[in-house]
């Protein structure tokens, strides 16, 4: 006796999980390449907005959302590769996309386990999460491809603290293209 | 098995994907790309930003003049009577500026100086970054359709920014001196001191390689030395902010830069750079004497009559009279460089040069004292020579020795016309270090 199969819905949710949610197709796309591009961008006009990272903030927002690590993962990897397409010669492809790859899956697993629509809780965990983030680029880039990089714990924190005031608004922005 | 494969499904892809951008990552730094040779991936990531950053930035700088033509005028009249001001003080200087041009010019042309010149440029809009902290990459509007090539200089008015490294049809990346991958010849302005311009991961720029017991004060200007044969010589690179002593005995030099690499709109490309020898047409001609001038050591104003008093014997007749004789005679006359001034070019005072200084009678020979050997005047046209060991008597009769100088590898045209009618007849002159012994 076999379960009946049951026809695709277009949704890019895990079926499993009753509370993700969906997004659209056209969304899913152009969200992480806005954010890519408002990255690259702004950055050229004021280098200190370089200490905010958008595509993070995307990869850790679609992952909690639809609380499954697969997609988590793949729209980490994708989204992290891109950022990478756009570095220079110091920036082998695959720093960020192994970082992303890491933080999408986590987010994802987190997301099933505790409730991220809190504005608090969404604070508490970009800031943590970049925290890692940070932590897990050091790692590939020191210990996998000896690159000079400096670590500095104030910078870290004061970058994490910046992430997650961001995040907050625009988790609360990109709130609308949900779908039940 | 299939338990297995379910229960850790997100792990195993999880590390599916790890793995995968990992081997990623080991064969680009095994196999590094070939110079301008691009990943495909970065092409599309390119071909897909930049054209909207170039929409966004153009159409910024359309509404930018906008503004600026119809509604900023207002403050147009004040600022014309400022420049009106400002020229007539520019034409100054200007006056002043241009003799010491001209002066410059002439002596580049007697010592066959090359000079390099920016001979082209292209203007470009930075567009981009790379978005992230660790690279400090730019994009610029400008690629391989403009004839943008890999490793042209990328520089601003107030000074340089970077170089290009990768180029694709409509746009470019441009590598900062501040990134850590950077590295720029550069020298400090007056002291002259080389070194490399490094940048760091967190964006400052250190000028390495400087000894740690040279005076370096913070406030120096540093300046392309041309040493990396992309950056031409003399271009502004910024200012000493610190000095710190480093590892292995060099000092740590942290440099700020002149052009503001955090807020840069438009840069210039250097797509030609030439070699060449400064115009001279308007210089008139080049005496033999200038070039004597130019070639032999200088001499303190207080020590000019001495001078002449001293070595008027020594090389009268000599066309290159004047200013040489006054050089060469400062050169006799100074403790410690009799046996090591560096004379004038062969053909031009050959009696003095071929032949062996005077010694009074009993004196030892002039033992030569290398660390106070002549510098080179300037150039590689400058001579070097060797001291001639000291014969003979007071009546100035002198024995030739083989050649005791070499010529100037580049002596120019001129100074073979200088007749060689010298002939040594001068007073004998006892050098300070006469007493010591002979050179072996």
């Amino acid at each position: 006796m076999t379960a009946p199969a049951m026809p695709f819905r277009g949704s890019y949710t895990s079926r499993e999980q009753v509370a993700a949610y969906e997004f659209n197709w056209l969304a899913i796309i152009l969200i992480p390449l806005v954010a890519i591009f408002i990255q690259a961008f702004l950055t050229a006009k004021l280098r200190w907005l370089a200490i905010l990272d958008l595509p993070m903030m995307v990869v850790v927002f679609f992952a909690v959302a639809r609380r499954n690590p697969i997609s988590g993962c793949i729209m980490g990897a994708i989204i992290g590769l891109l950022q990478d397409a756009l570095g220079g010669p110091a920036h082998p492809i695959g720093m960020y996309g192994i970082t992303d790859t890491v933080i999408g899956y986590m987010a994802s697993s987190l997301g099933v386990k505790i409730d991220v629509e809190n504005p608090g809780t969404r604070f508490l965990i970009i800031y943590v999460f970049f925290v890692v983030h940070q932590g897990v680029y050091y790692g590939v880039g020191h210990g996998l491809l000896r690159q000079s990089l400096q670590w500095s714990w104030s910078h870290v924190a004061i970058g994490a603290l910046a992430n997650a005031v961001v995040a907050v608004f625009l988790f609360q922005m990109l709130d609308r293209f949900k779908q039940r | 098995m299939d338990t297995i494969l379910g229960r850790y499904k997100n792990l195993i892809v999880l590390a599916a994907i790890l793995f995968a951008q990992i081997i990623a990552l080991a064969v680009q730094v095994r196999r590094p790309t070939q110079e301008g040779e691009i990943r495909l991936l970065r092409v599309w990531a390119i071909a897909a930003v930049t054209p909207v950053e170039k929409a966004v930035v153009h159409t910024e700088n359309w509404l930018r003049d906008k503004w600026e033509g119809y509604l900023y005028l207002r403050s147009v009249r004040r600022e014309n009577q400022q420049l009106h001001d400002e020229i007539a003080r520019m034409k100054l200087e200007q006056v002043r500026l241009s003799e010491d041009a001209t002066m410059a010019r002439r002596i580049q042309t007697l010592l066959a100086f090359k000079e390099q010149y920016v001979d082209s440029t292209i203007a470009a809009q930075v567009i981009g970054t790379s978005g992230s902290e660790q690279s400090r990459v730019l994009y610029i509007d400008k690629g391989s359709n403009d004839g943008v090539k890999p490793d042209m200089a990328v520089i601003t008015p107030t000074g340089i920014v970077g170089k290009i490294v990768q180029v694709s049809p409509g746009s470019a990346q441009v590598l900062p001196i501040n990134d850590q991958l950077s590295g720029v010849g550069a020298a400090l302005k007056d002291s002259r001191l080389q070194g490399i311009l490094k940048g760091a991961s967190n964006g400052t720029t250190t000028l390495q390689y400087i000894m740690s017991d040279e005076p370096v004060k913070p406030g120096e200007v540093v300046i392309t030395s041309g040493g990396d044969r992309i950056f031409p010589k003399g271009l502004l690179v910024g200012t000493v902010a610190s000095v710190e002593p480093g590892k292995d005995l060099f000092l740590n030099i942290r440099v700020i830069p002149s052009a503001r690499l955090d807020r840069l709109e438009e840069v210039l490309v250097v797509t030609k750079i030439e070699e060449k020898l400064p115009d001279t047409k308007d210089l008139g001609p080049i005496r033999a004497s200038d070039i004597l001038s130019e070639r032999l050591p200088g001499l303190p104003a207080t020590q000019d009559a001495n001078a002449a008093g001293n070595t008027q014997g020594a090389v009268s007749g000599t066309a290159a009279a004047g200013q040489s004789n006054s050089a060469l005679g400062a050169a006799a006359s100074k403790p410690g460089t009799a046996g090591t001034a560096k004379p004038p070019a062969p053909n031009a005072v050959s009696g003095v040069s071929t032949a062996k200084p005077a010694t009074p009678p009993g004196s030892v020979p002039l033992k030569p004292n290398p660390t106070q050997a002549a510098k080179p005047a300037g150039g590689a046209a400058s001579p070097v020579v060797k001291p001639a060991q000291t014969e003979g008597s007071s009546t100035g009769t002198t024995t030739a020795k083989p050649p005791a100088q070499k010529p100037p590898a580049t002596a120019p045209a001129d100074t073979q016309a200088t007749p060689p009618t010298t002939q040594s007849t001068s007073p004998p002159t006892t050098p300070p270090n006469a007493g010591e012994p002979p050179p072996q």
